[in-house]
C-alpha cells in the first residue's frame, strides 16, 4: 500500500478559555489579563505561594456544564478536581489543578459528540471528555523558542480557567479538522462563554497519524486557518517520510506559524506519569440533578437549532444557513436586516460571499465594521430596483463596509445611479457601434455577440447603463441596418 | 517569680486579658515580663526562629490602643502575646518552615487564623521552630537548630511543633499556635507537659497553613491550661471562605461551651483502647492509667480494642508523603524560596541545585517517598490501599463512637527522647505517632492533656470523640486539670 492510500487519523485536544468569567478558576483575581503588564494580574493563590488555597469558581462550574450540554456529553453527577504533576516554570505550584477519568475521580463531561459539515457532508466527531482545568503563565520567549537567550514568565495568565475540551481521533482530514473547531468555536461563542477573537482564547493541540504508523502531536495551534495549515504540513512531511520507508517517529512538535512548518519539541520515548490524584484541597463537590437542569434550561439557542430555524423561517438550504450560523455575528447581522429585507437568499448570498470577503479584507473585527443591518438593506433594495447595478454593489460594498457610507444620499448627491434614459443611452450605443464596425458585422450574423457590444457600452458608461436597455437599442438598430441593407 | 500589678509570667491567659481589659498599661509591663524571660531562657531552649523585637511590639499595641479605641474592651486577646509556628503565613514576618528552602521568605498576606487573632487584639510575638516542614517528632529536622525540652534540655521538646510547646513551658508566650497533622500538635504537648489540642478536619482554616498533608493538617492552639486552650480555640475556629475544606460551623464561644458543661457536669461513657496502652512504655503506662482511674471514677469506662497497629502508622506515612510530594512540589525558587544563579541554565538545572540545596534529609526522604507511592505501577499498592484502609479505620471508629463519648490512651508511648536518639532509628520514631495519627486519619478532634512526671518529665493522655465535639474534650480536660492540678506549669530553666 503506498502512503497515498493510507488513512490519516486525527484527534484533537482543544484548550478554550472561559474569558467571560470575571475571575479567575481558584481565585478572585479578575480574569481579564490581557492588557495588564506582565506579573500584574496576580495574587498569593495563583501565584502558588506557601499556604494558599483554591476555592473554585462557580460559574466556571456552570459554563462548563453549559458546554457539556451543547456537546452532547454525559455530565458527571460530581465535581472532582484532581492534581496533574510536572515541573515546568510557567505552573507556580508545579502541579496544574485539573480534571481526569481514573479510580474515585473523573471529569465534569465525557462521550459527546459534534455534528461537522464538510464539503456538503455530515459528519459525527466524538467528544471523548471535557476537563475544567487552570492556565499556566507564559513564558516568553525572545525571539524563537529555540534561539532564545533566556526566557521569562509571566503569571498574570495563571489560574485562568480552561475547558480542555478532546476528541477521539475520527477527523481523517485538515478540512475535517478544521469544521470541527469552526463549530466547535461557534457553539461556545453562541453560549457566550469566550471571546475567540480574543489573543490565546483558544488553542489547539492536534494529534496525527497514518494508521499503522507513529501519532505526533503538535502543539500551539492558535487559529482555525492554522488547524488546516498545521496538518496538511504535517501530513506531506509524514507521507514524504513514509514513501521513503522511514519511520514515524511518536514525537511532539511545534507548530510554527510564521515560517509554516512544524518543528519537533521533544521525543516521547514513554507515557508521563503526571501521579494524578483527587486534590485535597477541593473535595468533591455533587452537582444535583436540579443545579444542571436549571443550567440547561437557561442555555441560549445553539448553532445546530439555529441552522434549523433559518431554513424554516427564512427558507434558506442548509449550506447558506450554516456558513451565517456558524458565524455568530453574521447571523445575528442577517437577522437584524432580515427584518427590513425580504430576499433572504439574495441578502445571505452577499453577506456570506462580497460583504464577508471585504470583512476578511480589511481584517476588521465584528466590531469595527461600519456598515449596519440598515445600510445592507437600503442597498439591496436600490439593486432590487435597478438604481444600482449588480456592479455598482460590488463597487460600493467595501466603502460601505469600511466606512458606513449611506447610500442613498451618496446615490443622490453623486448621481451615482444606473442610466436609463434611453436617448442618452441611444447616443452612446450608435457611437459605441460607428467605432466597432467589425463588432457590428459579427453581431448582425450572430446574435450572442451582442453581448460584445453591451460590454463596450458598459465600459463607456463605467458600468452605469442598464445593460437590459442598452441590449434592447443595440437589437433595434441591428433590426434597421438589416431591413435598410 | 515576681509578681507585677497582680500579673505573673504563669497567670493564664484569661486572667490576663481581663487586667488588660481595665488597665491597658499592663500589657506593657507583662511584655517586659516576657522579654526579659526571654533574654534569660532563649539561648539554652531555643524556641524561635523568629522574634518580633520589643519595641516593633510595643509600638504596635500603642497604635492598637490608639486606634482601636472603642474595640479594644471586646476583644478576645487584648495584649496577649503568641507564639506562632513558623509554618503559619504572617504578613510582614519571615515564615521558615524551619527550612533552608524559606530561610528568608517572608509572606505578602497573613493565614486567616492570624487575621482573626489579629482582630482580637492579639500579639505576634515570634515565629516557632519546628521539624522542617513539620516533618519529624522532635523538632531535630529543623534546619537552623533543635528546640530544647525545658523539663530537661538534654531531650527534645516533641515536634513538629516543638517550639510552640517549649516556648509555653519555659514562660516565653502564654499562648501558641501549632500545626498538627500526626500527632505535631499534642506530641510536644505531652513532651513538654502543656495542653494542646488537634480540632476537627475543617473547623479551622488552613488557609496560610503551609502545607504538609493537606487532608490531615489542621491548626490548634497550645496552652499552659484548658480554659486557655478553650479562648484560643474559639478565636481561631468557624467557617472560611478561602478554605473549601473549612466545616461550614458557625462562630462559636469554647469557654462558654465548656463552662456550661462543667457546672451541669454529665456523666459521660469512655472507651479506653486497650492496646495503646501495651504499646507504652511502663512508666508512661502507670502515670496514664491513674489519669484513667481519675476519670472513671466519675464517668462510666469500657475497654475497647483496635484491631490494628502497623497497618495504621503505615497507612497515616503513605498518605502523608504522598499528599507532601505533591505540597511541596512549588518550592522550585523561581518566585521565592531559596535564591540560585540562573544565568546561562535550564530550568531542571536550577530546580535541581535549588531543591537539593534547599531541602534537609527528612523531607527529601518523604518527597522521594510519596513520589513513589504515587507512581503508576505501584500506587495501587500503597496510595489505593492506605486509602481503603482509612475508610475502614474511620468505620472503625464511627461505630466505637456510638457507644462511648471518648476515647482515651497516652498521647506518646514513651518519655521524650534524647537528642539525636530517633535520628539512629526512624522506624521507632515513626511507630511512637501510633496513637495520636488515628485522630488526623479519620478527622476526629483529639486533646492532649499532661497527666503527671516521671523522673521530672511529663506524661500526658490523649482523648479523642467525633467530630465537632471539641467542647467534650474540653470539659474532660478541665476535669483532669483539676483532679492533677497540673496547669500553668512553668519549668525552670537551669
Amino acid at each position: 500500500m503506498t502512503a497515498k492510500e493510507l488513512k490519516v487519523i486525527i484527534g484533537l485536544e482543544v484548550h478554550v478559555q472561559l474569558t467571560s468569567l470575571k475571575t479567575k478558576l481558584f481565585c478572585p483575581t479578575p480574569a481579564n489579563y490581557r492588557e495588564s503588564p506582565p506579573n500584574t494580574h496576580v495574587c498569593p493563590v495563583c501565584l502558588g505561594l506557601p499556604g494558599v488555597l483554591p476555592v473554585v469558581n462557580r460559574k466556571a462550574v456552570e459554563y462548563a456544564i453549559a458546554v457539556a450540554k451543547a456537546l452532547n456529553c454525559e455530565i458527571s453527577d460530581k465535581l472532582i478536581f484532581v492534581r496533574k504533576h510536572y515541573f515546568y516554570p510557567d505552573l507556580p505550584k508545579n502541579y496544574q489543578i485539573s480534571q481526569y477519568i481514573g479510580p474515585g475521580f473523573t471529569s465534569i463531561a465525557k462521550n459527546g459528540y459534534v455534528t461537522i459539515y464538510v464539503q456538503g457532508k455530515k459528519k459525527i466527531v466524538r467528544i471523548r471528555r471535557i476537563n475544567i482545568e487552570e492556565d499556566p503563565g507564559r513564558i516568553i520567549y525572545i525571539g524563537s523558542i529555540e534561539t532564545s537567550p533566556y526566557s521569562l514568565i509571566d503569571y498574570n495568565r495563571s489560574g485562568v480557567a480552561l475547558l480542555e475540551i478532546v476528541t477521539e481521533p475520527d477527523m481523517e482530514n485538515p478540512k475535517e479538522a478544521r469544521a470541527f473547531v469552526e463549530k466547535l468555536i461557534a457553539i461556545l461563542e453562541y453560549l457566550g462563554v469566550t471571546n475567540p477573537e480574543l489573543e490565546g482564547a483558544f488553542r489547539v493541540d492536534a494529534n496525527i497519524s497514518f494508521e499503522g504508523y507513529g501519532r505526533v502531536e503538535i502543539k500551539n495551534i492558535g487559529s482555525v486557518k492554522d488547524v488546516e495549515r498545521a496538518l496538511t504540513y504535517e501530513i506531506v512531511r509524514q507521507r514524504r517520510i513514509i514513501e521513503q520507508g522511514g519511520k514515524i517517529e511518536r514525537e511532539t512538535r511545534h507548530w510554527d506559524p510564521e515560517k509554516g512548518i512544524t518543528v519537533p519539541l521533544r521525543v516521547k520515548e514513554v507515557e508521563e506519569d503526571y501521579r494524578y490524584f483527587p486534590d485535597p484541597d477541593l473535595p468533591p463537590l455533587r452537582m444535583s440533578r436540579e443545579f444542571i437542569e436549571k443550567i440547561i434550561k437557561s442555555m441560549p439557542e445553539l448553532p445546530d437549532e439555529r441552522i434549523e430555524r433559518f431554513m424554516k423561517q427564512y427558507n434558506l438550504d442548509e449550506y447558506r444557513a450554516t456558513v451565517l450560523v456558524l458565524i455568530k455575528w453574521l447571523a445575528d447581522f442577517f437577522e437584524e436586516t432580515a427584518k427590513m429585507y425580504n430576499d433572504y437568499k439574495k441578502l445571505a448570498d452577499l453577506l456570506i460571499t462580497d460583504f464577508l470577503r471585504w470583512v476578511h479584507e480589511y481584517n476588521l473585527s465584528p466590531s469595527a465594521i461600519k456598515a449596519t443591518p440598515t445600510h445592507i438593506a437600503k442597498l439591496l433594495s436600490l439593486w432590487d430596483k435597478g438604481i444600482l447595478t449588480s456592479k455598482m454593489v460590488k463597487e460600493l460594498l467595501p466603502r460601505i463596509v469600511l466606512e458606513g457610507l449611506d447610500i442613498e444620499k451618496y446615490v443622490e448627491t453623486t448621481g451615482y445611479v444606473r442610466i436609463t434614459d434611453r436617448s442618452y443611452l441611444h447616443k452612446i450605443v450608435e457611437e459605441v457601434m460607428n467605432e466597432n464596425p467589425k463588432a457590428v458585422k459579427d453581431a448582425l450574423s450572430n446574435p450572442k455577440a451582442i453581448n460584445y457590444i453591451v460590454g463596450l457600452v458598459m465600459k463607456k458608461t463605467n458600468g452605469k447603463a442598464d445593460p437590459q436597455i442598452v441590449k434592447n437599442i443595440i437589437e433595434e438598430m441591428l433590426n434597421k441596418l438589416r431591413e435598410g441593407s | 517569680m515576681s509578681i507585677v500589678g497582680g500579673i505573673s509570667l504563669n497567670t493564664p491567659v484569661y486572667r490576663l486579658v481581663e487586667e488588660f481589659r481595665t488597665d491597658p498599661s499592663k500589657i506593657f509591663n507583662y511584655l517586659d515580663m516576657i522579654y526579659k524571660n526571654i533574654d534569660r531562657v532563649e539561648s539554652k531552649v531555643k524556641a524561635f526562629i523568629t522574634i518580633v523585637p520589643q519595641e516593633t511590639l510595643y509600638s504596635y499595641v500603642e497604635a492598637l490602643l490608639k486606634e482601636q479605641k472603642e474595640r479594644i474592651s471586646s476583644m478576645r486577646l487584648l495584649g496577649v502575646p503568641i507564639a506562632v509556628k513558623d509554618n503559619i503565613s504572617t504578613k510582614g514576618i519571615r515564615t521558615t518552615c524551619a527550612s533552608r528552602m524559606l530561610e528568608s521568605y517572608i509572606p505578602p498576606y497573613n493565614a486567616t487564623v492570624i487575621e482573626r487573632i489579629i482582630r482580637e487584639g492579639g500579639l505576634i510575638i515570634g515565629k516557632t521552630n519546628m521539624d522542617e516542614f513539620a516533618m519529624g517528632s522532635t523538632t531535630e529536622t529543623s534546619a537552623f537548630f533543635p528546640t530544647r525540652n525545658p523539663w530537661d534540655l538534654s531531650r527534645v521538646p516533641g515536634g513538629s511543633s516543638g517550639g510552640s510547646a517549649a516556648a509555653l513551658v519555659a514562660g516565653e508566650a502564654p499562648l501558641a499556635l501549632g500545626s498538627d497533622t500526626g500527632g505535631s500538635i499534642r506530641n510536644p504537648a505531652a513532651f513538654c507537659g502543656i495542653y494542646g489540642l488537634k480540632p476537627t478536619y475543617g473547623l479551622v482554616s488552613r488557609y496560610g497553613l503551609i502545607a504538609y498533608a493537606s487532608s490531615m493538617d489542621q491548626i490548634g492552639p497550645m496552652a499552659r491550661n484548658t480554659i486557655d486552650l478553650a479562648l484560643m480555640l474559639s478565636v481561631i475556629a468557624g467557617h472560611d471562605p478561602h478554605d473549601s475544606t473549612s466545616l461550614p460551623a458557625p462562630p462559636k464561644d469554647y469557654v462558654m461551651a465548656l463552662k456550661e458543661l462543667d457546672s451541669k457536669e454529665p456523666k459521660l461513657k469512655i472507651g479506653i483502647i486497650k492496646e495503646l496502652f501495651e504499646v507504652a512504655e511502663e512508666e508512661v503506662r502507670k502515670v496514664a492509667l491513674k489519669a484513667v482511674d481519675m476519670l472513671c471514677s466519675y464517668h462510666e469506662c469500657t475497654t475497647i480494642s483496635l484491631p490494628y497497629r502497623t497497618e495504621v502508622v503505615a497507612a497515616y506515612y503513605i498518605i502523608a508523603m504522598a499528599e507532601a510530594s505533591s505540597n511541596l512540589a512549588r518550592f522550585d525558587g523561581v518566585r521565592y524560596g531559596l535564591k540560585v544563579s540562573f544565568e546561562n541554565r535550564g530550568w531542571r538545572d536550577v530546580y535541581t541545585e535549588v531543591r537539593t540545596k534547599g531541602f534537609g534529609y527528612e523531607v527529601k526522604k518523604r518527597i522521594a517517598l510519596g513520589t513513589y507511592v504515587l507512581s503508576v505501577g505501584y500506587r495501587d499498592m500503597y496510595y489505593i490501599r492506605a486509602l481503603k484502609f482509612r475508610r475502614i479505620l474511620k468505620e472503625t471508629f464511627d461505630s466505637i463512637f456510638k457507644n462511648v463519648d471518648a476515647v482515651i490512651s497516652p498521647t506518646m508511648p514513651i518519655l521524650p527522647p534524647r537528642l539525636g536518639e530517633f535520628a539512629k532509628d526512624p522506624i521507632k520514631m515513626y511507630m511512637a505517632d501510633i496513637n495520636t495519627v488515628i485522630a488526623n486519619l479519620i478527622g476526629a478532634p483529639a486533646i492532649s492533656i499532661p497527666v503527671g512526671f516521671y523522673n521530672n518529665l511529663p506524661i500526658a493522655v490523649q482523648l479523642m470523640s467525633k467530630p465537632l465535639t471539641e467542647d467534650i474534650l474540653l470539659y474532660l480536660s478541665l476535669q483532669l486539670e483539676r483532679r492533677t492540678g497540673l496547669k500553668d506549669l512553668i519549668a525552670e530553666v537551669p
